[in-house]
């Protein structure tokens, strides 16, 4: 069948070709000049044809979705792993846990630089706890208050900052939004430029204000920078400035002062920037490492997230009791604000 | 319209921009000041200290700490390490979280739920990723024991030895791409669909649609991703302390080793040096990759 097409297309192309002019015969009319049988055929053949290439397409499509669930699986296991790992050895008894994994810390060197010891016993993994028990919980919080107590700094030194600098921030967010000259604006990237220090610049700024206005090792000397820090700035000003001015014109039409057009109308506006920021601060500070390490100086002042580290071998039971329950606080937020999460920060990145 | 009117216009328009502008500094107050007495001002006593002979004398050094900071063994290894570590963990982290970013945003059933299990690693805390990485990357741990098993491979101090900057990078990346990932998605969703389809209709196959059309759409956010990236690869210290404290193996030891020893040590001079080294260093890279950004930017626009 395409071959009379293809032929007559051919030989009406030489025709055209010697300038010779014969009308194209339309597919209709090629169509109605075949028999009956032979339109079957044609029918047929054209149908199977497009089968085939459905087919074909629908099968790559096929692979290709499935190559990219299993690459997404395979990275969805490797993220959940530690997580179950830790809450499900957290139900073990001591001695189950000492007798799995007993063999890595007995060996652990007792300064950073001493070697391994060879140790011929090798250590099991285990998922699913013999025997479901809360001994490390129990032992965790009714006899070894040390726990506890880092647990309460953890609180005590990340609710503040948290709290604290999102107040500031969508304060200064919120002037950087409405005011926007050319010295602000330098002002601005200046904030720009402090939130994407590392610590390991800003703590020494910081450690020397500490120093002298003397809040050396107590917690002001944490929390104070924590509050005053840029980070919130930037995601808040730029999601501030989506905000349509129209709506603050309106406001201000209607009567209201500067401050309640701030709480009335900028703030529940980005609301899903302040609460991803909040999330973001939280898990920022509820892990920090270097402030403590560094302002700190005394033991019993420094959160979990440092302390925890140092367990020593017959508390291994307890430190994964002590970790799944350090690790609650942030899975809890980011369960309840994961939808503002990826609303306020989703904003950032796109012009 | 008179001349006193306009007069009066444009006073009044000028009384309304100093009230716009005594507001929106009375917002800015309590950040500014808090910066300033946190931040500005105690940098510009560390460049002074920097350039003093030590934190008791304070005559002028000129840039001898500065020679001294550069020359510094320590100092070399931290921020070549440092430099290695950041220069592999974010483009890797970049290219991976963009490449499973493209794979979520195609038709793959449960793509919220994936979304979200990708997200979980950033909640978990430092210090219980330092329980579990024990278990599994001791001397003694179970990765070594698997590798036994199947390979017969001798044991890997993971920690102490060349692999641990790759161990680390894999730790970074573990964390940090489920943000990259919903940072790409939100960008590759905010490209208008008719043109996708067009290009289509077109012809354009799959790979061409990417590189002509969705890198286009993609460049703040890639920029974006990097330099939070960027950030995060700093972070990786903590993790990196927990484990193996203050001296750890030569390739591990990076800039923030560095300064807390010196802070151990209350070496000021080198401390301050460090830190507006360290500064200068952080203003050039974030100065080439703005400055990067918005080359590319007025190069497709045109």
């Amino acid at each position: 069948m395409d071959d009379r097409i293809r032929e007559m297309r051919r030989r009406q192309a030489t025709l055209a070709r010697r300038n010779v002019y014969k009308p194209t015969p339309e597919v209709s009319s090629y169509f109605s000049s075949l028999k009956p049988e032979e339109k079957i055929k044609f029918v047929s053949s054209a149908r199977s044809r497009n089968a085939k290439i459905l087919a074909k397409r629908r099968l790559k499509n096929r692979i290709f979705t499935a190559l990219g669930v299993a690459v997404i699986s395979a990275a969805a296991l490797l993220a959940l792993i530690p997580i179950f790992f830790t809450f499900l050895n957290s139900f073990m008894s001591s001695a189950e846990i000492t007798s799995n994994y007993g063999v890595i810390f007995q060996s652990l060197p007792g300064d950073s630089n001493g070697a391994a010891e060879f140790l011929s016993r090798r250590p099991q993994l285990q998922l699913i706890p013999q025997q479901v028990s809360v001994e490390q919980y129990s032992k965790l919080l009714f006899m070894t208050p040390s726990y506890l107590f880092r647990y309460w700094n953890s609180i005590l030194l990340t609710v503040p900052i948290v709290a604290g600098q999102l107040i500031v921030a969508s304060m200064a967010s919120y002037s950087f939004m409405r005011y926007r000259r050319k010295r602000r604006e330098v002002l601005f990237f200046s904030y720009v430029i402090l939130m994407l220090m590392p610590f390991q610049v800003t703590l020494v700024p910081n450690y020397l204000i500490s120093d002298k206005l003397n809040i050396l090792d107590s917690y002001l000397s944490i929390i104070l920078p924590g509050v005053f820090s840029t980070f919130s700035v930037f995601l808040l000003t730029k999601y501030m400035r989506r905000i349509p001015s129209a709506y603050i014109e309106a406001a201000r039409i209607d009567g209201a002062g500067e401050w309640q057009i701030f709480t009335r109308i900028v703030l529940p506006n980005c609301k899903n920037a302040v609460f991803a920021m909040a999330i973001l601060l939280f898990i920022d500070y509820w892990n920090m490492v270097e402030q403590p390490l560094i302002m700190l100086s005394s033991e019993e002042k420094r959160p979990l997230s440092v302390f925890l580290a140092q367990v020593n071998m017959d508390e291994i039971g307890m430190a994964f009791a002590a970790c799944a329950l350090y690790m609650v606080p942030p899975l809890l937020i980011f369960l309840r604000g994961e939808d503002y999460l990826v609303e306020g920060v989703s904003q950032a990145g796109v012009k | 319209m008179t001349q006193k009117q306009k007069r009066h216009k444009s006073l009044s328009r000028t009384g309304a921009r100093i009230r716009e502008w005594g507001v929106s500094t009375g917002f800015l107050l309590p950040s500014f000041a808090g910066v300033i007495l946190f931040f500005f001002f105690p940098f510009a006593m560390l460049i002074r200290m920097s350039f003093q002979k030590s934190a008791t004398n304070s005559s002028f050094a000129g840039l001898d700490n500065y020679t001294n900071v550069l020359t510094n063994e320590a100092f070399i290894t931290a921020s070549r390490n440092t430099a290695v570590l950041s220069a592999v963990a974010v483009p890797a982290g970049v290219l991976l979280s963009l490449l499973l970013a493209l794979i979520l945003n195609s038709k793959i059933p449960g793509r919220s739920i994936f979304r979200s299990i990708l997200l979980t690693p950033m909640m978990v805390p430092v210090a219980s990723i330092v329980l579990i990485w024990q278990v599994f990357f001791s001397f003694n741990g179970m990765l070594n024991g698997w590798l036994g098993e199947l390979f017969n491979v001798d044991r890997i101090d993971w920690m102490k030895d060349e692999m641990g900057q790759i161990v680390l990078i894999l730790l970074f990346l573990w964390k940090n791409l489920g943000l990259n990932i919903i940072l790409f998605l939100s960008a590759l969703n905010s490209i208008p669909q008719e043109i996708i389809e067009s290009s289509v209709m077109d012809g354009a196959g799959a790979i061409r649609r990417f590189f002509s059309i969705r890198l286009f759409y993609l460049g703040p956010t890639i920029f974006f991703v990097a330099i939070m990236s960027l950030i995060n690869s700093f972070k990786i210290f903590r993790e990196e302390y927990l484990l193996t404290g203050d001296y750890p193996y030569d390739k591990l030891y990076t800039l923030q080793h560095f300064m807390n020893n010196k802070f151990t040590h209350l070496d000021y001079s080198q401390l301050s040096t460090g830190a507006v080294v360290m500064c200068i260093a952080m203003v050039v890279i974030v100065g080439i990759l703005f400055f990067a950004e918005s080359r590319l930017d007025s190069g497709t626009e045109e």
